[in-house]
Parts: C-alpha cells; structure tokens; sequence
C-alpha cells in the first residue's frame, strides 16, 4: 500500500545553487500528484530529494524534513534503504544494457541478495503485468536484451523494475516526455491503475497529462512552490497570478 | 561549379584515407609475411616438443620456451589484471576529482612509459637480489606490473563511457553503490576493458628486456617457480644473436610462433567472453 509524504521546509543545494527554497506540502496516499512548471524549476530536484537520489550528485545537498509514511527519510533510516521503499521512474528509459527483460526487472531483488528462482519468476511476471508489457515480450524473456525494446517498451520495463521491489511510493521524472503518444497514452493509463496500490509523484512538462492523471497538482517556480491545490482547481481556478499565466501559456 | 569541386574534395578525402589505411596495414602484413616466409620453413614438429640441443648439434625445439612464456604471461595477468581493473575502478567510480585519484592517473601514465629494461631493473632488485637467484616468479612480477598502466587506465575510459543514468538506475533500485559498480557498470563495460587487458597482455607477451634479469631463461624444462625459467622472446633474443645459422632459422621460427600464440590467445578471449557472460551485451 502507499504511504503519505509530508515535506517541511526542505531546501536543496547544487553547490551554491539553492535550487530548493523551503519547500512545504502534504502528498497524499494513494494518490497521483503531479508537479508542472517551467524547465529549472527544481520539481526534479524535488522528486529526487523524496529517495536521496539528490545527494548522490557530487556537491548537492539538502536540509529540511521528509517523512513518507512515519518515517523520517533524512534521520531514521539509510539512503540505500529508503531507495527500495521509494521507485523512480526517469525521464529517458535506462535499461541495463547487458541484461534480458528478465534479469532487467529483476535486477532491483537478485541485486539486494534474493535469489530465489520461483519467487522471481513470480514477482517478474506479476510487475510486467502491472506495466502493462507482459503480452508483449512474454515470449522472450530471457532471450532479448532489455536495450533491444522500443523506447516505449523500455519505460514500461523499467517501470516494472521499479514496481518489483515493492515500493511505497512510485516517482516518475516526466516518464513519457520522449515517448510518442501511443506510448505515452498507455503510460497513463498505467498511472491511473497504479495508484491504487502505491502512491504517485509525477513531473510532467505536459499540462493535459497532469490534468488526465493526477488529483492533485503542484506549480513550481524558480525554485519555490507557488500553489498546491487539486488539480481541477489549478487548473480552472488558481489561487495565484503566477499560476494562471503558466498555465494559460503566458510564459514557460 | 559549386558540385564539382565538392565532388573532387570528396573524393581526394576518400583517397587520402584510403592511402593512409594502407600506409598503417602494410607494415603489418609485410612483416608478417616475412615472417611466415623465414620462419615456416624452420618449424617441425620438434620445435615444439624438444628443448634447445648444445651448441654444435641440429635440431632441438623451443618446447620449455613456449610453456614457460605461458607460465609467465599467466603469472603476470594474474597480478596486472586484477590490480589494474581495481585501480581503474577506483579512478572512474571512487576517487572521481580527488588528490589521490590524480596522483593514481598521473602515476600509471609515467609507469606506462617507463622503458621495459628499467622493469627488469627495478625487479631484480626488488625480488631477485634480496632471493639471491633469478626466479619465474619475478619474470612474471616484472610483467605484471607492465600491465598495470594499460588495464587500469583502459578500465577508468571504458567505465567514464557507461552513462551515468544506468548508474542511477540501479542506485535509485537501492542498490548499494559498490554493488552497483561491480554488477551493472563494470559488466556494461566489460567489453571495452577485456580489450584492454588483450592489448596489455600481447604487448608484454613480446617483452624481451624485463626477462633478462628475473626470468634470466633456462635451457631445460622448468614448471617451478622459484627458479629461472624460459621464454619464447628470450631464447629468439639469444638465438637471434647467436652466430649459428641452425639457431637464426629457430629464432625466425619462434618469432612466428609467439606471434601465431598471441592471436590465439586474444581471439580465444574473445570467443569465449563473447558468447558466455556477455552475450547479448553490444
């Protein structure tokens, strides 16, 4: 099941960048959440925040409090973990190259020391199924390379890479900006399933799609967050002028 | 006007390529063939099960050399490969922009161009002298190290190609990092650097100079090796320079099969890595 994220004055640094200035919201459980705003907004740094993923670039860090479910991400509990607790999906699909559909979703549990062959199998074919890509490479498993997919194919792979650890929480960095719009449109379907059983943070340079998938939005600007409301209020009626020209298209 | 002289430049580049093509492969297949020509004659089947006769007397083979080269170039592989994939790990994974990762790179460029003779030096007084006599073992030490700049500063290009998003993958999996470098970046480049430990190991499969004061050469068979030990790029060395015609036509016959040995060496690498842990990997 998913669990709640509460984020309190969370602030992040590229070196002397302050790329995240005291950000604070409430993101639902079991919920789809999207973050819109214009490029360098920081709503990527702000998802990467939500599994350390930020710290790991070399002079980046952050200060603030993340607590998804009853857990205090930055104080209770070690990088490595939360990550397994808190799938990413990234903007462009990144397959391990060497590795068969297979062993590519099960990479995440044969590389934290599982290896039991049924489980496995069980466990792969189960987060193939939830991508929505089961049907489709079924019969060569093991044989094609995950790098041989369709870019589509590879992001719905590697959304099951990220559901076969079990999360928590599922973030998606614009999953479907390099995908077409057949793609793109079975990426959001899949969001609509999946939410019932995890809890979804989406950044999305595509106001429709944050619109189709997601009960609650979030504007980003400059480093800020400008307006968290539902989505159908964002979008019909924000609260902030700000909001209102970038989502009119006036500037982004 | 304008089309003619694109077409005349293009083809004068294409020309000049080819040219140039031709100007790096000839040497090659020139010396190559002359090898074949010179030494083919010479080989038998006691060239390769006879161990050199006494001066004065025809025939005899290289037999001790070619398991001995074996022998070394195994010992020297099993210190210049791992230590130098570890140290190449640790300047592209770990020590990216630190003092000790610059010093690490700087030191196995200059080691890189050390010259094979000042190896052999360094060696004898490092293991031969304080042994008291000359040994395998140090032979292959001494080879060892020749591989080190090569391998590790192959293993550093080939890791900085793997892009950095297959490294967030797996960590965003909560991959441990040095779980994630060994089994998803060292693997994706694996290709890149099993070619560089091939170029290392033909490279010093040829040496000559840092041999002649660990390994020293032996007349006999020798599987010990704590004892001197003979190698195919020794004995040409002193049968090359032997003022015997039997012994020139066995050193002509030994270069061509040191060569021949190297290429199957490295092709066999590469057969074998292309079809097991690699398959599917380009």
């Amino acid at each position: 099941m998913g669990v709640g994220i509460e984020v309190t004055n969370l602030n992040a640094w590229y070196g002397a960048n302050h790329a995240l200035q005291d950000i604070n919201l409430n993101i639902p459980a079991n919920h789809a959440t999207a973050l819109i705003g214009p490029s360098g907004c920081g709503k990527s740094t702000f998802v990467r925040c939500l599994n350390r993923m930020h710290e790991t670039i070399p002079g980046a860090r952050a200060t603030g409090t993340v607590r998804i479910g009853d857990l205090d991400i930055y104080k209770d509990i070690k990088p490595v973990e939360i990550r397994r607790r808190v799938g990413m999906v990234f903007q462009r699909p990144n397959p391990f190259p060497t590795m068969s559909i297979y062993d590519n979703v099960a990479a995440g549990l044969k590389l934290n020391g599982y290896s039991n062959r049924h489980v496995l199998d069980e466990i792969v074919e189960r987060s193939l199924k939830n991508s929505a890509l089961w049907d489709e490479v079924k019969d060569n498993l093991k044989k094609e390379s995950g790098a041989s997919l369709s870019g589509g194919q590879q992001q719905r792979m590697c959304i099951a890479r990220a559901l076969a650890v079990d999360p928590e929480v599922l973030l998606m960095d614009e999953p479907a900006s390099a995908l077409d719009p057949v793609s793109t449109s079975k990426i959001e379907d899949l969001i609509f399933q999946l939410k019932a059983q995890y809890t979804i943070v989406i950044v999305t340079h595509n106001m429709q799609q944050a619109a189709r998938v997601a009960e609650k939005t979030g504007f980003f600007l400059n480093g800020r967050m400008v307006e968290f409301d539902s989505t159908d209020k964002i979008f019909t009626n924000p609260s902030d002028k700000r909001t209102e020209d970038y989502i009119t298209g006036r500037f982004g | 006007m304008r089309a003619r002289i694109r077409t005349l430049s293009d083809g004068a580049a294409t020309g000049l390529a080819v040219l140039a093509t031709v100007l790096v492969v000839a040497p090659l297949v020139a010396i190559f063939a002359y090898l074949i020509y010179k030494g083919a004659s010479s080989l038998s089947w006691a060239f390769f099960v006879e161990t050199p006769k006494p001066v004065g007397e025809v025939g005899g083979g290289m037999a001790n050399a070619i398991l001995g080269s074996a022998i070394l170039l195994a010992v020297g592989s099993l210190i210049g490969v791992p230590v130098g994939i570890a140290g190449g790990i640790f300047l592209a994974e770990f020590g990216r922009g630190t003092k000790l990762a610059n010093a690490v790179r700087f030191t196995a460029d200059v080691l890189n161009g050390v010259p094979s003779i000042v190896m052999g030096i360094a060696v004898y007084s490092l293991i031969v002298v304080p042994q008291g006599h000359f040994s395998a073992l140090s032979g292959g030490v001494a080879l060892g190290i020749m591989m080190v700049p090569t391998v590790c500063r192959t293993t550093e290009e080939m890791l900085l190609m793997v892009p950095n998003a297959v490294r967030e993958a797996a960590l965003a999996l909560g991959v441990p990092n040095w779980r994630s470098v060994l089994a998803i970046t060292l693997k994706t480049a694996s290709p890149g650097i099993i070619t560089g430990c091939m170029l290392a190991f033909a490279r010093v499969a040829g040496e000559t100079a840092p041999l002649i004061f660990t390994a020293f050469g032996n007349v006999g068979w020798n599987t010990r090796l704590d004892e001197p030990m003979a190698a195919l790029p020794l004995q040409i060395y002193v049968y090359a320079l032997s003022p015997y015609d039997d012994w020139h036509r066995l050193a002509w016959a030994g270069s061509l099969v040191l060569i021949v040995l190297i290429v199957l060496a490295v092709s066999l690498v590469r057969f074998v890595t292309s079809r097991g842990v690699l398959k599917g990997a380009s």
